[in-house]
């Protein structure tokens, strides 16, 4: 199998609840959840055998954790928005795909475990894609968590693990990056009506952000991750890493059809729904300035070498 | 497998059997009775109602903790309602936990009231706001050994007088009153090694992340205005209160696991700095210099990645008026790389003891 298409497309989705228990409440977010209808039934007809999915609200800290129950199932409620309402789920998670997901992490040097206990806490963002865009769990599904310490070789690597694992098993995926653009929310309640990206400057990088995934530039977003970081994310971990995973899934080039379903305001933060999907066509390369990894060597004890 | 169609809530399949068909220590009752400690804490309730109606007395806070909540001290000591088994671990934080623990059941209180960082919330201040909570509590990040069953009262009316409070102080506030909201391991951690037997009513307050959002120096002025306005509330309940600061001093985590994570000779401090200034806060703590341990938060914040970076102790020491006398030590030890002191506050100089 071509690895390169190991991944049929690509997702990024925004974590929020809103579009799965309030879409009436907002055009935009009716936008957004029309946006999340289209792709399922692209999903649907996509013939994937797996749809993997990579959450930056499932922090992890003890390594990378992969969601393995065959049948996670419970009421979740959101910390923030839990005056939305509750969310029932029951999902197919594909088990022996997680355990050899955790099998190629770890042949590349990351500490991994898959998790599988009734009643484990799946996160806010995991919920509303999986919810929206697998309402049938027709096909099975797969959970990596975001390890709040990990930064670019390490998610690097991990990204090149799924890869491994899927070409390993001939399975053809869907991947599903679960992150907001710029992740500022107003820290007031507002009325959903009036409800907007929280500064200009945050809009304005979404809509550049949002011009490199409409034209396929996925690997040169990659190698601008830092950036976005350091402009338009809360400082709640180490760096933004979703794209960074989505590109070491999807084959860290530009050469994507991109397609923005929708950018709207989720109590302040950039909500998008894009979809990539690969092509022979690209609009050229930057020349990437960092270097590329492929096994993951933990740290390197600066700390330590510095007593000596 | 439809997901629409959750039609009985695993709620109450995970209280009833754990992932290995576990059953619940719980007592068996009716749909509709009470457990042994919720009739206790109604007749608890009955009782200040009555002091109240005779003529109420001002509330006060009677002891502050700053209480560390690892899921790995509820794992080491093996309760009923935890699933996972363990040959124990971290005895020096758990022995100080016991003490404390005695000397609380010496304490008259009413209620505790905890801050944790785990339910975290960027918009405004959130408050519990049932008057019961029951389910299975599963760590999302140590699932391997914390899965605990809990089953805990709230004091919704001093919640609701505390988030009014802090309204009225201008903080942005929200009660929680979703049943199926899930409590924080934080809360479940600190209350159970604070209180293991749970006869007393909790309110739990979210952490708000201002640190996150704006700066050390904000979360700081934030979290003094709230324990402020907490404090308001609490004088006008009559009611007497323990407050609780739920969190670890520095906070950067080994990012590997021992195959046995109680095994003790893999425990130590993540590295020296943290340590030291670990040292640094507990000395000042230990001469009763909360002021300046106050004054210097935000820098320590920084240093450390410390758990304060919630604003616990900052909201427990301006609703406690920044104590000058000295914080009773129960004990300090590192847990997964973490930084851990169990300490006390004790306003009554005729209780309060040198520990360690």
């Amino acid at each position: 199998m071509d690895s390169d298409r190991d991944v049929l497309f690509g997702i990024y989705c925004p974590p929020h609840p809103q579009p799965l228990l309030a879409p009436e409440l907002n055009n935009g977010y009716k936008n957004l959840r029309n946006a999340y209808d289209k792709l399922r039934d692209r999903i649907q007809s996509s013939g994937a055998d797996i749809i993997l999915i990579y959450s930056t609200t499932w922090p992890s800290i003890v390594g990378h954790q992969i969601q393995a129950h065959p049948e996670p199932e419970w009421i979740h409620v959101d910390d923030d928005f839990h005056y939305l309402g509750s969310m029932p789920y029951k999902f197919n998670i594909d088990s022996d795909f997680a355990h050899a997901y955790r099998d190629a992490a770890e042949s590349r040097g990351l500490h991994s475990r898959t998790v599988a206990y009734d009643g484990f806490p799946i996160d806010t963002g995991s919920v509303v894609a999986l919810s929206l865009l697998n309402p049938d769990n027709k096909i099975p599904a797969c959970i990596v968590s975001s390890n709040m310490y990990s930064n670019r070789s390490e998610t690097m690597v991990l990204g090149k693990a799924a890869r491994d694992a899927l070409s390993k098993q001939g399975k053809k995926a869907v991947i599903v990056v679960v992150a907001s653009l710029s992740n500022r929310m107003f820290t007031e309640h507002i009325d959903p009506k009036n409800d907007k990206i929280h500064s200009s400057k945050d809009d304005e990088w979404n809509k550049k952000i949002l011009e490199f995934f409409k034209d396929g530039r996925l690997e040169d977003l990659s190698q601008l991750s830092r950036d976005i970081h350091g402009q338009i994310r809360i400082q709640k971990v180490a760096a933004y890493k979703p794209v960074w995973w989505m590109a070491a899934t999807m084959g860290q080039h530009n050469n994507y059809q991109g397609e923005i379903l929708a950018y709207e305001p989720l109590h302040g933060s950039g909500g998008a729904v894009i979809q990539l999907t690969p092509s022979n066509e690209s609009v050229g390369d930057k020349e990437f300035d960092e270097d590329d990894v492929e096994y993951y060597h933990g740290d390197r004890n600066v700390l330590d070498r510095g007593n000596l | 497998m439809p997901n629409k169609q959750a039609s009985k809530k695993p709620i109450d399949k995970g209280i009833v059997a754990g992932h290995n068909g576990i059953e619940s220590h719980f007592i068996s009752h009716g749909k509709h009775t009470y457990s042994i400690n919720a009739m206790k804490i109604l007749k608890r309730l009955i009782h200040i109602t009555v002091v109240a109606t005779k003529g109420m007395e001002k509330g006060q806070v009677v002891l502050g903790c700053l209480a560390p909540h690892p899921p790995h001290l509820v794992y080491a000591e093996n309760p009923e309602q935890n699933e996972p088994f363990s040959e124990g671990g971290w005895e020096t934080l758990r022995w100080g936990y016991n003490r404390l623990a005695r000397k609380l059941k010496k304490i008259d209180y009413d209620v505790m009231v905890i801050f944790t960082p785990h339910w975290a919330t960027y918009i405004g201040t959130h408050f519990l706001g049932l008057p019961k909570f029951k389910s299975l509590s599963v760590d999302p990040i140590f699932p391997n050994i914390f899965r605990y069953k809990y089953d805990l009262t709230v004091d919704v009316q001093l919640a609701q007088e505390m988030h009014k409070s802090a309204s009225e102080a201008g903080i942005i506030t929200k009660m929680m009153t979703n049943p199926d909201f899930r409590i924080d391991y934080g809360t479940i951690t600190s209350c159970h090694m604070l209180n293991p037997e749970w006869d007393k009513p909790i309110i739990t307050i979210s952490s708000n992340r201002n640190t996150h959002y704006y700066s050390g120096e904000v979360m700081n002025e934030q979290a003094t205005a709230l324990g402020e306005a907490c404090l308001k509330a609490i004088e006008k309940s009559g009611k007497k209160v323990v407050l609780v600061s739920s969190h670890s001093l520095s906070h950067r985590h080994f990012v590997t696991e021992s195959p046995l994570p109680e095994d003790m000779s893999r425990e130590h401090i993540y590295n020296h700095s943290q340590y030291v200034w670990d040292m640094k806060m507990i000395n000042m703590m230990r001469e009763g210099k909360m002021k300046e341990v106050i004054d210097i938060m935000p820098e320590y914040t920084e240093q450390t990645i410390a758990e304060t970076e919630a604003g616990g102790l900052t909201w427990m020491m301006a609703a406690m008026g920044l104590p000058n006398y000295p914080a009773e030590i129960y004990g300090y030890q590192s847990v997964i790389g973490t930084g851990n002191a169990v300490v006390a506050w004790d306003p009554n100089s005729q209780t309060r003891e040198i520990v360690l």
